[in-house]
């Protein structure tokens, strides 16, 4: 289980190293990540949670170490071209198309993958399929009766709905989650994981989360990144007990 | 019965569908009807009046151009007048060629225009487009300079300042049509309008013209779906260019000349003034733009020499009292327009309109008589301004324009309250009937 063939993994890091000049933020990180799998990322703040997820997302470029996603290597390609091949993230700090309507904010994330490209002589209100998979993305977000507001005037929780709606409306098949509840209060949060849990079906998901009930109730297995390392990689009752993970993670957090 | 009545139900919906298909493009069905009857409006049916509808038509087609890089794209442009100029130029050789035996109508001649506009546009977008912003905008500027010094140094190409010439009529009389007439003109610059207008409007509902709107809001989020910002900021930019190239074309024919100055920084701002003061992000708004400062550029300028300095504070009012242009003060309105209180709130303009009018009386005497004496102090301090001769020397002209500022600034500010009170009542009732239809 900690170290699962290549070919079964939808997404491989080994030995990753991320330096913003002389600090090293990413330190050798090797993971794989199988096949519809949901796998969390945890970790104390300045882990690197967001910066490994900066890398594998194409946001930013690794400073040496390979990334690959249904084993072809992607370490240093641009957004675009990750999310054409399949993997759609979602942003800790929302981050949405606020001047454009809910709807529109869908339909265009949905666009790209449904073969539209840069088509310039169709109208995308006729496009059926695209306006299908929007109006479907829209039910499954329960933000269908607001598709029509700007996205900009939404709310917290309605913004974070959509900022998972937008990481879906592609269809990718590897979905990575930053911090999907961070804000939310205790029934949002509820509600979230619900989604989650529903939309990730059938796919890979990798998601950052600091809500351990969030956690231990949605991943297969869980991964524990500390000052730019993964000190342990196991199933959520392995790691509970784990007592290295007890130490540097779960037991500072409960102290706290 | 039944079978006549299943007979009857096709042809009816027959008919509905054709109603409704002419509902939806009822808009620009109007716009056609109202392109053809303007040149035969008392007032405009003259000379004059057809190239002042002709000058809007270029403006209005330009602005369009414009709209889909700035207010759709959000790409700030110091340099948009490079690809009107440039394809003026493209249009005015063609026609140069025309004259000198090439079997082409005149009528196309704007396609060169837009073929211009789109060549110059691809080379200078692949360059810009890499990024956006303050970046994109300091390129275009430094784009600008550049066209415009090697417009006034390649004297055989452009010119120069004195511009080549070109006879619109001096070519195949396609259809009978040779041009002579302004209305002739007029004609072929509104159907250009009107299919450019259709063309952009129909542009920005595309997928790459949605992804326009979604690279404006937030280039970033916009790569995570799949497009590379760059690219789709190049295929509007590209197509921006195409239509300002168009509007050079349509340019060239209308003015059988073109020089230097039709890629300069003067026509850039004024592209930008149209947009501004129209709606940066309505595509009605640049229309309406184009019509306004068109109509003042060459209106005002009639009354008075110092009228560029009344179009800046035009300007500089819109931009910090009306953000959203004259189509977002129009689209302000809309849902007022059916409360109860809308009667109220008009009532409130018309009493503040008065004190509005002295306080600019005031200020525009000020404004006249200073500029008069500063710029043509061997006039001496005798003038005339609106049919009243005035003596500087005396303190009576500087007294009344005193007056009039100050007593009309005061009372503005009373008549504002009443209107901010009627502002207030007419949008909690707009918003109670939005809540509870």
């Amino acid at each position: 289980m900690n170290a699962p063939s290549a070919e079964g993994c939808a997404l491989r890091l080994t030995a990753v190293h991320k330096s913003f000049g002389a600090t090293a933020i990413i330190r050798g990180v090797t993971l794989g990540v199988e096949r519809g799998e949901r796998h969390a990322i945890i970790g104390p703040n300045g882990a690197g949670k967001s910066t490994l997820f900066n890398l594998v997302s194409g946001r930013l470029a690794p400073t040496r170490g390979s990334i690959r996603l249904h084993g072809e290597e992607i370490s240093g390609c641009t957004p675009y071209y990750i999310n054409r091949r399949g993997l759609a993230r979602s942003f800790q700090v929302t981050n949405i198309f606020p001047r454009l309507t809910v709807y529109e904010n869908i339909r265009c994330s949905a666009l790209w993958a449904l073969g539209y490209k840069y088509n310039f002589w169709r109208s995308a209100r006729r496009l059926r399929d695209a306006n299908a998979r929007t109006d479907e993305t829209l039910e499954r977000i329960r933000l269908t009766a607001r598709r029509d507001s700007l996205a900009g005037v939404l709310t917290y929780a309605e913004q974070r709905a959509l900022e998972i709606g937008i990481t879906l409306a592609g269809n990718a098949d590897v979905i990575l989650l930053d911090e999907p509840t961070a804000g939310m209060s205790r029934s949002e949060a509820e509600n979230a994981v619900e989604l989650i849990r529903e939309v990730s079906d059938g796919k890979t998901l990798v998601m950052v989360e600091h809500d351990m009930g969030v956690v231990f109730n949605l991943a297969d297995r869980i991964s524990v990144l500390v000052y730019g390392e993964i000190i342990a990689t196991d199933t959520p009752d392995a790691i509970r007990e784990n007592a290295a993970v007890q130490e540097a993670y779960l037991g500072s957090h409960a102290d706290a | 019965m039944n079978g006549a009545g299943s007979r009857a139900a096709p042809s009816l919906d027959v008919r509905t569908g054709a109603l409704a298909g002419l509902a939806r493009y009822r808009v620009w069905i109007a716009a056609v009807v109202l392109l053809a009857l303007l040149p035969h409006v008392p007032g405009l049916a003259n000379d004059f009046g057809r190239s002042l509808l002709s000058q809007m038509g270029i403006a209005a087609v330009f602005a369009l151009s414009y709209n889909l890089l700035l207010g759709q794209t959000g790409l700030l442009s110091f340099g948009h007048a490079v690809y009107f100029g440039l394809g003026a130029y493209a249009a005015i050789h063609l026609m140069r060629a025309i004259n000198g035996g090439l079997p082409i109508p005149m009528a196309f001649v704007p396609l060169a225009g837009a073929a211009g506009g789109l060549l110059v546009g691809i080379v200078f977008g692949a360059v810009s487009t890499r990024r956006a912003g303050v970046v994109f905008a300091l390129i275009s500027l430094g784009i600008g300079e550049l066209v415009f010094a090697a417009m006034r140094m390649l004297q055989g190409f452009s010119g120069g300042e004195e511009g080549i010439t070109a006879n619109r009529g001096g070519g195949p009389h396609w259809l009978g049509v040779n041009f002579a007439s302004q209305l002739d003109v007029y004609y072929l610059i509104a159907f250009w309008t009107l299919v450019s207008a259709a063309l952009l409007y129909y542009f920005i509902g595309t997928p790459v013209g949605r992804l326009c709107n979604a690279v404006r809001d937030n280039p970033e989020r916009a790569e995570f779906v799949g497009y590379s910002a760059q690219r789709v900021r190049f295929t509007a930019f590209a197509v921006a260019a195409t239509f300002a190239g168009l509007a050079g074309g349509l340019h060239a024919v209308n003015y059988e000349i073109v020089a230097a100055e039709a890629v300069g920084a003067a026509r850039s701002g004024s592209v930008l003034l149209m947009v501004y003061i129209g709606g940066v992000s309505n595509f009605v708004g640049a229309i309406l733009g184009a019509i306004t400062i068109t109509w003042l550029q060459v209106s005002l300028s009639d009354y008075t020499a110092a009228w560029q300095l009344y179009l800046g504070l035009f300007f500089m009012a819109i931009v910090l009292y009306a953000p959203g242009g004259l189509a977002g003060l129009i689209m302000m309105h809309v849902p007022l327009a059916r409360t109860a209180a809308f009667a109220s709130l008009l009532r409130a303009y018309a009493v503040a309109v008065v004190p509005l009018l002295v306080a600019l009386f005031g200020a525009a005497l000020l404004l006249e008589i200073n500029y008069r004496l500063s710029t043509q102090p061997q006039a001496g301090t005798r003038m005339t301004l609106l049919h009243v001769d005035i003596d500087a020397a005396t303190p009576w002209p500087w007294l009344v324009a005193a007056l009039a500022l100050i007593v009309g600034i005061f009372a503005a500010r009373r008549a504002c309250r009443t209107v901010a009170a009627a502002w207030r009542d007419a949008s909690a009732e707009a918003a109670a009937a939005r809540a509870y239809p």
